[in-house]
């Protein structure tokens, strides 16, 4: 079959570079400022204290690349959660990783507000033990598939009503409450790429260093065994990692659901489930998806700005309910 | 002196709080093949299951050339023992080259890719199992028989010195099923691959196997050959059906079958 030819997966790895550029160019061109695609490149360049300038350097630009970041982020994730767990529905914001890493996040940023560097690793333990709690509920002798969807929920539930208490408790402390419920990209820049940044390298990284023992684990625990991997090791460290670009998206942009369920999904009916090809296609396609999204997000309705999560979940819920029947 | 490749002492294995198995002893020796028999829920399955390191036993070893396997690193074991295990459904859509290919898994570091020493045991195993032919396809597009073919491919491309199969030929019909066991057995004759078996066809385990290994009530209720197997009264009482044997006069194995329930 045509997918599996190694030559037709780069040729789709190339295409959505292409797509990555023009996602780029699009996000920088529209809004309320049009800018000429030539004058982009010149003022990303040069400063030369023209309205473009300010607008393409301070906001657009960041902001582009931040989407671009959190959509690998939170499509890697995903695309290591189906492995690991064995369920091509699993998802960060849908089995509760999310918003484990958002409780522990928001804890620290409201209550002790004066640690905010540490927002991202209290996010990070937040989503391993939302991950950990998923484990320990579905596992029955063996990971069983339908109870990680179950469990997931419930955990998702949780850890939501943990927030939305906090969210009402500290009411007065928190600014945009709303748009870290929802996911959004906006007034994001600069401090939120650096933020980021490392933990999408580092992720895109091991994930792709990894591949080859995820898709042994993929074949199932015993096969995985028999040939010589360490099931336990590989699975813990794939969930880690899957916790660790999850909550390092949250902590910047909130809750920003189904990236991780649609993304690695497509590829997944594009090209199969080879990890070797999946994990940069889903990366390049999660941020081509977020790039698009968000600057429909910020056009559609100008002035007004809709949070990029709605856009997310109005695209999303019905993909998930087709993925739902096709099971 | 018995060469013994895989030994089990004293194993005790619990399976969903229940004790499955009790104080089990066990010793495979170097070359020969082994049927391992015994009614439903009886614990065939979980015996290879623990000898294969999947189940962790409550109490007692599973010694691989005198080394205990739960001390091992799973790439040790996996370069000496294979596994082929029951009804392998997978949400994995690779192609049996690569399935093939993850056999060797256990002999490369993971940064490294197949080298020719490799390549060549993968073109090997394929051919062994006639699935040569069958490279390029998915694995998910494949009959059960060859799809058991290619499982059986991955296991030999480890060059175990020991193969463990879980119930091989259960869901194939009577061809396939024979064409996996005829090719179990040529494993074994011309690579030497000791082989150990859960089967259900009790003709089957008497008729490809050296020894047949009888589980009744939580450990072995008995062990020998083809003969002294079907002979004595270990059928009907373990299995609890009244039987009847005869001599294949081709192979000189006994067959059996089972005239009505005790």
């Amino acid at each position: 079959m045509l997918r599996d030819r190694k030559g037709f997966k780069i040729g789709v790895i190339i295409l959505l570079i292409i797509f990555l550029f023009i996602a780029f160019l699009v996000g920088n061109i529209k809004g309320t400022l049009k800018v000429e695609p030539k004058r982009i490149f010149e003022v990303i360049m040069t400063d030369d204290g023209s309205p473009e300038r300010m607008v393409i350097w301070n906001i657009r630009l960041p902001r582009m690349i931040l989407a671009a970041l959190v959509g690998t982020n939170l499509a890697l994730s995903g695309a290591i959660l189906q492995g690991v767990m064995k369920n091509p529905l699993a998802d960060p914001s849908i089995i509760g990783i999310s918003s484990g890493a958002g409780l522990f996040g928001i804890v620290v940023l409201v209550v002790f507000p004066q640690y905010i560097g540490l927002v991202p690793i209290a996010a990070f333990i937040g989503a391993m033990f939302a991950a950990f709690l998923i484990y320990i509920l579905s596992w029955k002798g063996g990971i069983q598939t339908t109870r990680i969807i179950l469990a997931g929920v419930a955990v998702s539930a949780l850890f939501g009503a943990g927030i939305s208490g906090i969210l009402v408790f500290y009411s007065d402390r928190v600014h945009g409450a709303l748009t870290f419920m929802n996911g959004s990209l906006s007034s994001r820049s600069w401090p939120e790429v650096w933020t980021i940044l490392p933990y999408t390298i580092a992720g895109f990284i091991l994930v792709n260093v990894f591949a080859e023992k995820l898709n042994i684990l993929v074949l199932g625990d015993d096969v995985a065994r028999g040939v010589g991997l360490n099931v336990e090791a590989t699975r813990l460290g794939f969930t880690a990692l899957a916790a660790f670009l999850a909550a390092s998206a949250v902590s910047v942009v909130g809750l920003l659901g189904f990236v991780g369920l649609i993304v690695p999904h497509s590829i997944r009916l594009i090209m199969g489930n080879d990890y070797k090809y999946m994990f940069p296609a889903t990366a390049l396609l999660g941020s081509v998806l977020l790039m698009f999204s968000d600057t429909f997000a910020r056009t559609f309705l100008s002035p007004t700005e809709i949070p990029v999560g709605i856009v997310m979940a109005v695209v999303g819920a019905p993909f998930f309910l087709f993925l739902l029947r096709r099971e | 002196m018995k060469d013994i490749i895989l030994g089990v002492k004293d194993l005790s294995v619990n399976y969903k709080n229940k004790n499955v198995l009790a104080g089990v002893d066990l010793e495979i020796e170097k070359g020969k093949i082994y049927s391992i028999i015994g009614p439903n829920g009886c614990g065939k399955t979980t015996l290879i299951r623990a000898m294969s390191k999947s189940l962790k036993p409550k109490k007692g070893k599973v010694l691989l050339n005198g080394d205990d396997i739960f001390e091992m690193k799973s790439k040790e074991i996996a370069k000496k023992m294979a596994i082929l295990n029951q009804n392998n459904t997978t949400m994995s859509d690779v192609t049996v080259k690569k399935l093939v290919q993850y056999g060797r898994y256990a002999h490369r570091d993971w940064w490294k890719g197949l080298n020719k020493e490799d390549d060549d045991i993968t073109e090997w195993a394929m051919e062994k199992t006639f699935v040569a032919n069958l490279k390029n396809r998915r694995i998910d597009t494949l009959s059960g028989g060859e799809r058991q073919r290619a499982w059986l491919a991955m296991s030999i491309a480890q060059k175990p010195e020991i193969l463990l199969l879980d119930e091989p030929t259960t869901y194939l019909d009577i061809c396939h099923q024979l064409e996996i066991l005829e090719l179990v057995s040529k494993l074994n004759k011309e690579e030497g691959i000791t082989i150990v078996m859960v089967l259900h066809d009790i003709n089957h385990a008497v008729r490809y196997s050296d020894e047949v290994i009888v589980i009744y009530d939580k450990n072995i209720y008995t062990k020998g050959d083809s003969w002294s197997i079907l002979k004595s009264q270990v059928i009907e009482e373990v299995f609890n059906v009244q039987t009847e044997t005869i001599i294949d006069k081709e192979s000189n194995k006994p067959i059996f079958y089972a005239k009505r329930v005790i």
